[in-house]
């Protein structure tokens, strides 16, 4: 399988990255180069092969459903690059 | 006084406990390495205070008597490891000056039992990349050089490899006793052949990835870099624990992996994988491969030939998987709760120019990949299809482990290291084949540990790498001092 220009552009959109039209060549190149080296798959059978889900077979462990945290609404937005009166500033997105 | 900054781990921690010399006189040593050695760009924040500070507290506790296990050891940190009130950027743009309020699960670790931060190192951009060269802060040189076939010294810089560039320099140049590193796929195993280091990747839910910056979540596991099997067996104990806030920590005891160095090897079942014979593998890493196995025979192991037949599809199986996996763990990255934001029309405007502007070629190039393996329609042709390989790729080595087999020795690299810009043409896959023999390790979620074997006639490291079976990390360390003992140890000539 290959990608083609529209593709490219689709993909972007849905991963949330700008890419300007000029660098929508480049791109597809190299996502063909790889799509291309990861093709060597489809040669494997794997119709009775279950996937890996889990690395080590371990029931996942559980926490108990308590708050173990929080209060510290100025430490979670310190970061923000923007905020105010502890909320996330964000652009408008309801009008 | 003989330099300091010479001393092993295990050396040092002795002569601290001994009084021969304090903590604050070690850390100094080193912070005006450090400052010498800035050229290789190891580092991309030295925090001296923080480690002033935690030196005169070491020698307090040194006074005391109650010495933790890495009590005044200096470290460097990996800047994917979150560090309370110290700048954590994963070496990306998009996290700009992000200063995390809570330390890692690893790092706390390391500093209860004492151990001194002596800064952030570099690494690729959110950990992907083999050379080092994605990094928002650039590239680390290595403090190796190549020698031309007159015995002259090329000037040329080469990759310290990667993703952990910072960690293996700057423990390779004796700018910290050890380091902390990160491994999706190979990342600490091939810088640390590429440096002539010791790297060791745990089995994947024996440290705590709580704290680390996620790349690929099934993968990443974090480990240390050190300059003998000791002292990355001591350090090993203090990153491993069972951490309630990571839910693949595994319930196991931390074993004293240290008392396993020295021990014998006679009996131990070693296999050697016929799959690890690529096309245009220099012959100078296949006569060092033999060269292990001799020592390992000669130390009293049993040789024997295994198959893992599936060892071809690991690394495209990888390129599947661990895209997919860092597509969805960075979109996390919006410009809206920290780093970088670039303010745009509207939302989507802000999101789509913010990671265009923060994230590197590389990391775009990712997240893409993953973002159309798991986008409707080829989720099954590709994600799911990539899982099933993963558990061929598992089942290779649980037969070869069923068959008595107790570590499994291969080649770290398929060559040495590689000069800055050489590897960067116009085809990703060219840098991706770097860790043929490292990932199907992180796809297994086995325990790898890379020790330096020799030197090539470049006069560069190189390195062989040792798999175990999951949770048998002492057998590494058994069979990696034999390697260790027979090669001797590797230091490159300081001309930085």
């Amino acid at each position: 399988m290959s990608v083609d220009r529209s593709t490219v552009v689709r993909v972007a959109h849905l991963a949330r990255i700008r890419v300007a039209d000029e660098e929508v060549d480049k791109l597809q190149g190299e996502l063909n180069s790889i799509l291309g080296f990861v093709e060597q798959l489809a040669e494997l059978d794997v119709s009775d092969v279950e996937p890996l889900t889990s690395i080590v077979p371990i029931a996942m462990k559980k926490r108990v459903d308590v708050v173990t945290d929080g209060g510290i609404p100025k430490k979670v937005t310190a970061n923000a690059p923007q905020s105010e009166d502890d909320f996330f500033v964000v652009p408008k997105v309801v009008e | 006084m003989t330099d300091l900054t010479a001393l092993t781990l295990a050396e040092a921690r002795d002569a601290l406990k001994a009084k021969t010399f304090t903590a604050t006189e070690l850390t100094e040593a080193y912070l005006s390495a450090m400052e010498k050695a800035r050229g290789l760009n190891a580092y991309v924040l030295e925090t001296p205070e923080k480690a002033r500070a935690m030196a005169a507290a070491s020698d307090a506790r040194l006074a005391k008597g109650e010495a933790g296990a890495l009590e005044g050891i200096p470290l460097g940190v990996k800047d994917l490891y979150c560090t309370e009130g110290v700048r954590t950027t994963a070496c990306s743009k998009i996290l700009g000056n992000f200063v995390p309020p809570y330390e890692s699960t690893v790092t706390s670790n390391l500093w209860a039992d004492g151990a001194v931060m002596l800064g952030k190192l570099n690494n690729d951009e959110f950990a992907m990349g083999s050379s080092n060269e994605t990094s928002a802060f650039g590239n680390v040189i290595n403090p190796w050089r190549r020698k031309g076939s007159d015995g002259a010294i090329d000037p040329t810089p080469l990759v310290p490899g990667g993703s952990s560039g910072g960690s293996s320099a700057a423990v390779a140049a004796r700018l910290c006793v050890g380091a902390t590193g990160t491994d999706t796929g190979g990342s600490i195993r091939q810088p640390a052949a590429f440096t002539g280091t010791v790297g060791i990747k745990p089995t994947y839910g024996r440290c705590s990835r709580w704290g680390i910056v996620a790349f690929a979540s099934s993968l990443d596991q974090a480990g240390p870099f050190a300059r003998t099997v000791r002292d990355a067996a001591i350090l090993l104990k203090s990153f491993a624990s069972v951490d309630p806030k990571d839910t693949t920590s595994v319930d196991l005891p931390v074993p004293d992996y240290e008392a396993s160095v020295g021990r014998s090897i006679k009996g131990k079942v070693i296999g050697i994988p016929k799959e690890y014979r690529v096309d245009g593998m220099p012959a100078e890493i296949e006569a060092l491969w033999q060269q292990g196995i001799e020592w390992l025979r000669a130390a009293g192991a049993e040789i024997r030939e295994i198959s893992l037949p599936h060892t071809k599809y690991a690394l495209p199986a990888y390129y599947i998987v661990a895209p997919a996996e860092a597509s969805s763990n960075l979109a996390r990255y919006d410009g809206i709760r920290y780093g970088l934001r670039v303010p745009g029309d509207d939302i989507l405007d802000t999101y789509e120019l913010t990671r265009a502007a923060g994230f590197g070629s590389e990391v775009r190039r990712r997240i893409m990949i993953g973002t159309y393996v798991l986008s409707a329609g080829y989720y099954d042709a590709y994600y799911v299809r990539a899982q099933k390989v993963r558990t061929l790729i598992k089942r290779d080595f649980d037969l070869a482990f069923q068959a008595g087999v107790d570590a499994v020795l291969t080649p770290a690299t398929p060559s040495s290291a590689f000069g800055i810009g050489e590897m960067s043409g116009g085809d990703p896959v060219e840098m991706y084949l770097n860790d043929v023999f490292t990932v199907t390790v992180n796809m297994a979620g086995l325990p790898g540990m890379v020790v330096p074997g020799g030197l090539d006639k470049k006069g560069l490291p190189l390195g062989l790498q040792l798999i175990g079976r999951p949770f048998e990390e002492e057998t590494l360390f058994q069979v990696g001092e034999i390697i260790e003992q027979a090669a001797g140890r590797f230091t490159p000539e300081a001309w930085w």
